[in-house]
């Protein structure tokens, strides 16, 4: 367990197969407290499946995937949530006709008073437990600079705020480590290069370690400090963005052979 | 030019014709077996009857109809739909307080019959804000919804039947059963998606009704179980005299004459009570952490996950709810029926319920008791198409579905509003 200390997520011969179709195998990293480490890869390569293993939407054929020396692997999605590691999807899911505001009251439902008596007759506690819940909420909205969309049902959002929102949405769950799936897909230049500060600044201010699954190489190599490189759902290269860059075979995956 | 630009969705009188002629024979092959042919009894022989001259009038409507169609569509005509006014916060205490004042005051005014079936609406609105819960917020196809309907009913029927309870010892436990029949049952059959669930809950619905009719024994079987004494006034019977040797009867106590009406107004009001109390219930729930969580499975189950929100418990909640409001409802319709049997919860009620969440509008409350209303009181109010009764409904229902998906009076989501 050498290095289990400080290594926050830990992967181990991960492995996940479709029927006949080996999708992701041998597949193993950890990640540190606090670290921005990305996955990339040619598409197909098999980087969401690796990532609905870790959230637990798959259950991995084989391999362990620790959190905290805490084994979480097949544990169901929102178990997997509840240690903690939170997830936001390729295509957006937010929920389409609530509110921004409404998005971000949902997300926090484990935090909240769920007790269906006090909640019918309003009770002290429910009432302080809905105020907190709205604070954070609105904190967050300001936090990202949506607190004048908060009215706003969230699917009439422009594209890139619903970005931010979805981020939003799961840092009210208070996660440790933020799982983003191609968060800057679709976004313009100047978006791109505002979540690069926002991802750096999540990890400072609220010691979130960031998982990311990226295909825009500037965005990739400017943020993470490790990266893992797939191909054909297996590993190719793990390291920091400089070797990377300079492996053979990761130059070879993304420009061919000669 | 002037061709390509003028849109030309009329179709030619020949297009037409063909047209109308199709629907005339549709129409005549739909009529015959209703309105052309009856078996009538002469004497020991069955004799077919042929009435042609009603599918001659049915026939010629349809094709004139269809002939004047192409005149009347294309140019916008769009029927007016009502929409509620949008009515300040401050104002919607008043109008709700003089609508509950009027629902209660009625019934002193009117006749026995309609306070009568008024009381069966209110049964309906409070079975349709039940459902409203599973169908309309949660989002979950529940077509077995008169079993728990049933659960309630029986559960007052028995035992009143082998323990002698009275109807309000009985209310509570009656919710409480349809409650947990709701969850039990929910608890492997929620896992599934939505056909998959629809047809699990409709066979439950038929199980429950099947294991009434053939637990002879205990319950009665077909026959049912029957002199179910009505619900009492804080303990005084409403009798012209006291089952029980010297109790005092709600009209002696008040020193009022005898009247068999005050029984039907106290139903009605009881009826009127427990509606309104569902309706309360289901409107702050809506508006809870469970509300929305509930809300938001609907949208996104896969993101309710992500976000560690059990989906299996929040459905659970919605289906264990929506039970319980069924099991009050059946326990009242076996007090006001004072005899159940297995007859009275069929697959057609679970429909008809269904029927009255959908036409008002899925997670819309106001919608959902208009449709009640509508539903129970049409019939009773035309009585003379009473045979042609679920030919109309089907026929109102495609209508709606075609113009009207949404329901009545569509849901208007409740927003948290933030300054």
């Amino acid at each position: 367990m050498a290095g289990s200390n400080n290594s926050f997520l830990q992967v181990e011969g991960l492995s996940m197969r479709f029927g006949g179709l080996l999708a992701v195998d041998g597949i193993a990293f950890d990640v540190k407290e606090r670290e921005i480490f990305a996955i990339i890869g040619p598409n197909g390569a098999g980087k969401t499946t690796v990532f609905n293993c870790i959230s637990g939407f798959y259950r991995p054929t084989t391999g362990n995937i620790r959190l905290q020396g805490q084994d979480i692997a097949g544990q169901g999605s929102h178990a997997v949530a509840l240690h903690g590691l939170v997830r936001t999807f390729q295509n957006v899911r937010l929920f389409k006709h609530m509110t921004a505001l409404e998005n971000l009251l949902v997300a926090q439902h484990r935090h909240l008073s769920t007790n269906l008596l006090s909640g019918l007759f309003k009770t002290r506690g429910y009432r302080k437990s809905e105020e907190k819940a709205l604070q954070n909420a609105l904190h967050w909205l300001d936090y990202m600079g949506l607190r004048e969309f908060a009215n706003r049902e969230a699917g009439n959002l422009a594209y890139g705020h619903q970005r931010r929102l979805e981020i939003a949405r799961c840092m009210v769950t208070k996660p440790r480590v933020l799982m983003l799936d191609e968060p800057a897909a679709g976004l313009n230049p100047q978006e791109k290069k505002d979540l690069q500060g926002l991802i750096e600044k999540l990890r400072q201010e609220y010691g979130v370690a960031v998982l990311l699954i990226e295909h825009d190489m500037s965005l990739v190599m400017g943020v993470s400090e490790r990266i893992l490189v797939m191909e054909y759902g297996r590993p190719i290269a793990l390291g920091t963005p400089d070797a990377i860059q300079k492996d053979e075979r990761v130059i070879k995956a993304y420009l061919g052979e000669e | 030019m002037s061709a390509a630009i003028t849109p030309s969705h009329r179709p030619s009188w020949r297009q037409n014709l063909a047209h109308a002629l199709t629907a005339t024979v549709l129409t005549a092959v739909v009529v015959t077996p209703i309105f052309g042919l009856h078996l009538e009894r002469a004497g020991v022989r069955t004799v077919i009857a042929q009435n042609w001259g009603n599918v001659a009038w049915a026939c010629l409507l349809v094709f004139i109809v269809q002939m004047l169609r192409p005149m009347v569509t294309g140019r916008g005509l769009r029927l007016p739909w009502p929409k509620l006014p949008a009515i300040p916060a401050r104002q919607r205490g008043v109008w709700i307080t003089a609508a509950l004042l009027l629902a209660v005051i009625w019934p002193f005014f009117a006749g026995r019959n309609a306070v009568d079936i008024a009381t069966l609406a209110m049964i309906y609105v409070m079975l349709g804000l039940g459902l409203n819960v599973v169908v309309g917020f949660a989002g979950l196809l529940d077509l077995g919804f008169v079993g728990f309907y049933a659960v309630g009913a029986y559960t007052y029927a028995l035992l009143f039947h082998w323990a002698g309870w009275s109807f309000w010892e009985a209310l509570p436990l009656a919710g409480a059963a349809s409650a947990l029949f709701g969850f039990v049952l929910g608890f492997p059959v929620l896992r599934l998606r939505g056909d998959y669930l629809a047809i699990v809950t409709l066979g439950f619905g038929e199980i429950i009704r099947l294991l009434l009719v053939n637990l002879t024994s205990f319950t009665g079987g077909p026959d049912g179980i029957s002199g179910l004494p009505k619900p009492s006034v804080f303990g005084l019977e409403l009798a012209r005299s006291p089952s029980v040797e010297g109790a005092t009867t709600f009209h002696q106590f008040f020193g009022l004459e005898f009247n068999s009406m005050h029984m039907v107004i106290f139903l009605y009001l009881m009826a009127l009570l427990l509606a309104v109390v569902t309706l309360a219930i289901s409107n702050r729930l809506i508006r809870m952490p469970i509300g929305r969580a509930w809300e938001a499975l609907r949208e996104d189950e896969i993101a309710c996950r992500s976000l560690g929100l059990n989906p299996m418990k929040i459905k659970l909640s919605a289906f264990t709810l929506g039970a319980m409001f069924a099991g009050f409802g059946g326990a009242f319709f076996a007090a006001r029926q004072g005899i159940v049997n297995p007859e009275s919860f069929t697959f057609i009620e679970s429909a008809l319920i269904l029927a009255i969440v959908v036409l008002g509008g899925m997670g819309s409350q106001i919608g959902v008791i208009l449709a009640a209303v509508l539903l129970t009181a049409l019939p009773e109010v035309a009585r003379e198409f009473a045979e042609y009764r679920m030919l109309i409904f089907g026929l109102v229902m495609i209508l709606m579905m075609i113009w009207r998906p949404q329901g009545l009076l569509p849901m208007q989501r409740h927003h948290v509003e933030v300054k």
